[in-house]
């Protein structure tokens, strides 16, 4: 080894995304230049992606305790009290540029990665979610105008990649959680034009674990043997974490930018990026989470920890510096699938399906054994010591040293400084709608457009109902709701059934519309939040705490860095008025493609919450016909950045109209209320494309028709608001256009009986519209100015809301 | 009446099959590298990746030293149970006759999906027949009386990706002289491309049956069916002797 | 001895991968294409080639829809 790479300088420093004035700072703290492994550990801890160098003293802010938190950010994954000794474990966490380069895998590792998070903590995961963000897959669609061919892409074109990246992304995240026997229950998708180069695979993962169980990654006691163990170490994802976990992507660095899938053009350079990405195999986590599991559950392990982004390097580092001790690695004991790999690469390699435990001495035996019981391999590959330092030896040579404090705590932190910019930075979206249309074409549009039509093609490649406590699968409620204990357990045994037969479950659901983020950082993210707590409500529950993933592009530019501020602003408002602080996320920045600029700003919101009884869970579809149906809480509609607005093609505005945060949870706390007494007979919270689309998958949920009137009271004295003036198309009213189709927060459908609605009606703004029945759905709309009515029927909205079929045809 | 509920490394629906059983009997688990039942009077192959399933969905699964003595208690006349990767374990096994591939829309496909009960006088689908009602509160009280002749219809989730059954052509003409299939899928409900809507088969003895549809994920209402419960409550009518039909023909 | 097994399904059994590639190819330009299938390679190492057959038989295809190949390196 020549004196250069022993003593890599700059230039590499710069290379592996440093700074000088960082590179200066590491000499400084080693009293030296660092070595190769030195330099390689230091620039992958010091990067964006585990220092957090531009987002650590935003998220400082966020509201972390309350009453129902038993793991605050900082560990493997967050833990809320869910009641009877347990708790419920969850995180998000993004694995967007490893997807943009190979999708398949890197959704994939991506669920694996979230997976390992929750059972390092000692949880059995019990759910998947997604949240997918793509460019704009131009289906065809005859609600919609048609684009050129060139635009929908045949062997060319934008729509081409996108739905390319949409497919195999989905069947990542199918392959590895259905081969686990982990069901995902929920998720969302959005399409939007700033994804396309740049799209966004943000995976959450739930777990139960009995609350004593819990363990935590900190390293103790000094001569405990640190433990390897899990898949051998190969090449796979090096500088993974720094080269794409934390760089603008570049088109080089994407493939098939220009090109779809099949035209292989393996001269691109994106090839060349191919092997930095890690392969994932299910079969070998499912082996591992039950083995770590069993590990736990026999007591033979002080503490535990994944191995994910910067590998070894991350893990132990962590594992050393929240023990406050040292730790020393012999890499020539991780067992290998390359045998001639260096140092450097065994410590940096992001090989999937690993953990990294601490174990007494007198342990490592019945550890090893197993692991050979659960046919997982394991190697101890160090120890704990007092030393305060990572040691790094191969055969008993040293061949790096590091302070634990200097690698993981001396990263620098920056401030941002973020500047409001002039009017919006984003195009306006291409018209696909023509202003002509009528309420009952922009209704079929808006089913049929990519944001809203229904996701059954997606979520029929997961497994929703492995582990037995799937209540309410994807569109059965406006939240996914699991019973604790898997329900096929006879009650006696599991100790969670009340001896009245309630069921105790908790309620996920994982949003956020980036569009309204990016026309407002602030009440975007709000009305993120909001929704989320909104989806709770509807099916009976109370929210216990919240994750998130903060999606943005290069902090360093001023529009973001006022993005991601005003963002975690309205995240820290909203999650304090609910009571439901953050336990766990995560942030991805840098999220832009060179021609395309940042994608939305998309602090992706994923929130937990309790129900005492799942037999009262709320469903979303319409049940009985002679219903009445209600519209509820304090909505106000507007059309600014509406899905009609995205239809119209207009501008996205620089403001959103306000949010009482404090009535919309007032009225989230009425709903929840009514759907756990059991007087509603359905709830579903109006998002995108309005009331009318609202009812409309009200009717299509239960496969009911329904009657309903927007009298004359129902649009105000004032009319319309100012968004609904400029929507004068010679189709449609604006006073009508608003009312039926305009977007904000705090607005649910409810269904039951006359006197269930009236009773709901007592506490919070409440109109009666109408009736569930019938096989046609029916709304008149009686303004001043006219009148509108829309007349479908069921198997109409149904053919236009299949309209993402096509995609996976 | 004990059921043996086997684990292999992959297997994902094991603990769901176990408290299904343990809604009509006793059951156990049974690792995959001992060859002790355990004194089960019934087996059940779960669902899952038994082994990963790399090379052909329960290609490994079958030479596991648990498979050894299913295949001689199966052999002995014992009733065994396959679902989902459990069916395709038993047919490489060459427990159950013809093959299962991938499903024709290449995708796996997870889908509540309706059946209609072929054949109701087996040792698998006795208790099958008759009031829903009664099948989801009680099951064992079913009377062989009560056994509706007629079709009667199951709505039980089934989701995989390697679920379409194959069989040669005199294999099928002898399978359905037998009355070996038992459940077929209603119409327009075969996604998987499956021969004949073919998604339950029995051997020609009767005591050995395998479906891709999970039964043992359709055991509460309150989980979206109670459907799959007479598949384990015929198992136990069948060991008990109170079904005295044609289907355990040992 | 190195050795490659070529596993693939039987003349007459659905192919819907192979399907699937076959309709993809004419969409890129590539006319003229029939009969596409995709199988399976299984390359190993043996030391008795005789051993190959029952292998084949017995786990890595399944006889009732697969044929199989064998080819032995420098055949």
């Amino acid at each position: 080894m020549s004196d250069s790479a022993t003593f890599p300088g700059l230039d590499d420093a710069l290379a592996l995304g440093l700074t000088e004035a960082e590179y200066e700072l590491i000499c400084e703290r080693q009293g030296g230049p660092p070595n190769q492994v030195e330099l390689a550990m230091y620039s992958l801890l010091w990067s964006e992606h585990c220092a957090y160098k531009h987002s650590k003293k935003l998220l400082r802010t966020l509201p972390t305790e309350g009453p129902s938190v038993v793991m605050g950010p900082g560990e493997n994954a967050g833990a809320v009290d869910v009641g009877n000794g347990l708790v419920c474990a969850f995180k998000v966490e993004s694995h967007n540029h490893p997807s943009a380069v190979e999708p398949f895998q890197g959704a994939a590792t991506g669920v694996g990665g979230i997976l390992r998070d929750i059972f390092a903590i000692g949880a059995r995961p019990i759910a998947v979610l997604d949240s997918l963000r793509f460019g704009e897959p131009h289906l065809k669609s005859r609600y919609l105008s048609s684009l050129d061919e060139g635009d929908r892409g045949g062997n060319g074109g934008a729509g081409a990649r996108s739905r390319y990246l949409l497919d195999r992304a989905v069947a990542g995240i199918g392959h590895y959680g259905n081969s686990i026997g982990v069901p995902t229950i929920g998720g969302e998708v959005y399409f939007e034009a700033p994804y396309e180069q740049n799209c966004l695979v943000n995976a959450m993962a739930l777990g139960i674990a009995k609350r004593e169980q819990l363990v935590t990654s900190a390293a103790v006691g000094v001569g405990n043997v640190v433990l390897l163990f899990g898949a051998s170490t190969g090449r796979d994802g090096i500088g993974g974490a720094s080269v794409l976990a934390s760089a603008e992507l570049g088109s080089a660095d994407t493939p098939w930018a220009d090109n779809p899938p099949g035209g292989y053009q393996d001269e691109d350079s994106s090839v060349d990026k191919r092997p930095t990405v890690q392969v994932g195999d299910p079969f070998e986590e499912k082996k591992l989470m039950e083995c770590s599991l069993e590990l736990l559950e026999r007591g033979l392990l002080v503490s535990l920890q994944d191995l994910g982004a910067a590998g070894l390097t991350s893990s132990a580092s962590e594992m050393a510096s929240k023990g406050e001790v040292g730790i020393d690695i012999d890499v020539a004991n991780v067992p290998l699938r390359e045998a001639d790999m260096e140092p450097f690469e065994i410590m940096v390699s992001e090989s999937q399906e690993r953990m990294l435990c601490v174990v007494e001495p007198t342990n490592v035996a019945a550890v090893l054994e197993l692991c050979e019981k659960w046919e997982v391999g394991g190697a101890p590959i160090g120890t704990v010591t007092d030393s305060g330092q990572m040691r790094i030896f191969k055969a008993g040579q040293p061949v790096g040293s590091m302070p634990v404090r200097a690698l993981v705590d001396d990263c620098p932190l920056y401030d941002l400084e973020p500047v409001k910019p002039e009017g919006t930075p984003y195009p306006a979206p291409k018209a696909l709608l023509s202003k002509d249309a009528t309420a009952s074409e922009i209704l079929l549009a808006l089913l049929a457009s990519a944001n809203i039509a229904s996701r059954r093609p997606l979520f029929e490649q997961y497994d929703s109902v492995v582990q037995s406590r799937t209540v309410r699968r994807p569109e059965q409620g406006d939240a996914a709701v699991l019973t604790i204990a898997p329900h096929g357990a006879p009650a006696a045994a599991d100790g969670v059934h009340d001896t009245d037969g309630a069921v105790p479950g908790i309620a996920v659901s994982i949003d956020c519309n980036g569009r309204r983020v990016a026309a407002d950082p602030y009440t975007g993210t709000v009305a993120a939040v909001l929704e989320c707590a909104s989806n709770l409500a509807c099916v009976g529950a109370r929210p216990l705490g919240t994750t998130n993933n903060l999606n943005f592009g290069n902090p360093e530019k001023p529009h973001i860095a006022w993005q991601l501020t005003e963002a975690v602003r309205g995240l820290g408002d909203a999650c304090r008025a609910l009571q439901a602080p953050i336990v766990g996320g995560n942030v991805s920045l840098y999220n832009e493609g060179t021609s395309a600029g940042p994608v939305y700003p998309t602090p992706v919101i994923g929130m937990v919450g309790e129900l005492p009884d799942v037999r009262a869970a709320g469903r979303s579809g319409f049940v009985r016909a002679g219903d009445a149906i209600a519209l509820v809480g304090p909505f106000a509609p507007s059309l600014d950045a509406s899905e009609l607005a995205k239809l119209w093609g207009w501008e996205l505005p620089d403001r959103l109209p306000p949010i009482d945060i404090d009535a919309v949870a007032g009225a989230q706390a009425a709903v929840r209320e009514a759907v756990r007494s059991g007087a509603l007979s359905s709830a579903h919270d109006i998002a995108e494309g309005g009331l009318a689309v609202a009812l409309a998958e009200c009717c299509l949920g239960g496969d009911f028709g329904a009657r309903v009137s927007l009298g004359e009271e129902f649009f105000g004295a004032e009319g319309a608001d100012a968004t609904g003036r400029e929507a004068g198309g010679s189709g449609i009213s604006p006073d009508s256009a608003v009312a039926l189709f305009g977007e904000g927060s705090g607005g649910f459908l409810v269904s039951g009986g006359e006197d269930a609605l009236r009773a709901l009606g007592a506490s919070v703004p409440m109109w009666t519209l109408g009736s569930v029945g019938g096989d046609v759905l029916r709304i008149e709309c009686l303004t001043r100015a006219g009148g509108e009515l829309i007349e479908l029927s069921l198997s109409d909205l149904d053919q236009a809301h299949g309209a993402l079929a096509e995609l996976f045809a | 009446m004990k059921f043996g509920v086997l684990q292999f490394p992959g297997s994902c629906d094991e603990v769901d099959a176990l408290h299904a059983a343990r809604r009509v009997g006793d059951a156990e688990l049974l690792w995959h590298g001992e060859r002790d039942l355990k004194g089960a009077d019934a087996i059940v192959v779960p669902g899952g990746f038994s082994y990963g399933d790399y090379l052909r969905a329960g290609a490994i699964a079958r030479f596991s030293p648990v498979m050894e003595s299913v295949i001689t208690f199966a052999n002995d006349g014992g009733l065994v149970l396959g679902i989902c990767n459990g069916f395709q374990v038993l047919c490489e096994a060459h427990l159950l006759p013809g093959a299962l591939l991938p499903n024709a829309n290449l995708r796996f496909t997870s889908r509540q999906v309706q059946l209609d009960v072929v054949e109701s006088d087996t040792a698998f689908t006795c208790a099958c027949g008759g009031d829903r009602d009664l099948r989801a509160e009680g099951h064992l009280s079913v009377s062989r009386d009560s056994i509706v002749e007629a079709r009667s219809t199951l709505s039980i989730p089934a989701k995989h990706s390697w679920g379409r059954y194959y069989a040669d052509e005199p294999t099928l003409a002898s399978m359905q002289e037998h009355g070996q299939v038992v459940l077929r899928y209603a119409s327009g409900e075969n996604f998987n491309g499956s021969l004949d809507d073919i998604a339950g088969v029995l051997n020609e003895q009767g005591n050995v049956f395998g479906l891709m549809p999970h039964p043992e994920h359709a055991v509460d209402e309150l989980t979206g069916s109670s459907d799959g419960l007479c598949i384990f409550a015929s198992m136990r009518m069948a060991v008990e002797g109170t079904h005295s039909g044609s289907g355990a023909r040992v | 001895m190195k050795a490659r097994v070529l596993i693939r399904l039987k003349a007459g059994i659905l192919d819907p991968q192979g399907e699937a590639v076959q309709r993809a190819l004419p969409a890129l330009g590539f006319e003229g294409v029939a009969n596409v299938h995709i199988g399976r390679l299984v390359e190993l190492d043996v030391d008795d080639a005789g051993q190959l057959e029952p292998m084949c038989e017995k786990l890595l295809a399944n006889p009732l829809v697969e044929d199989y190949e064998i080819v032995l390196a420098g055949e």
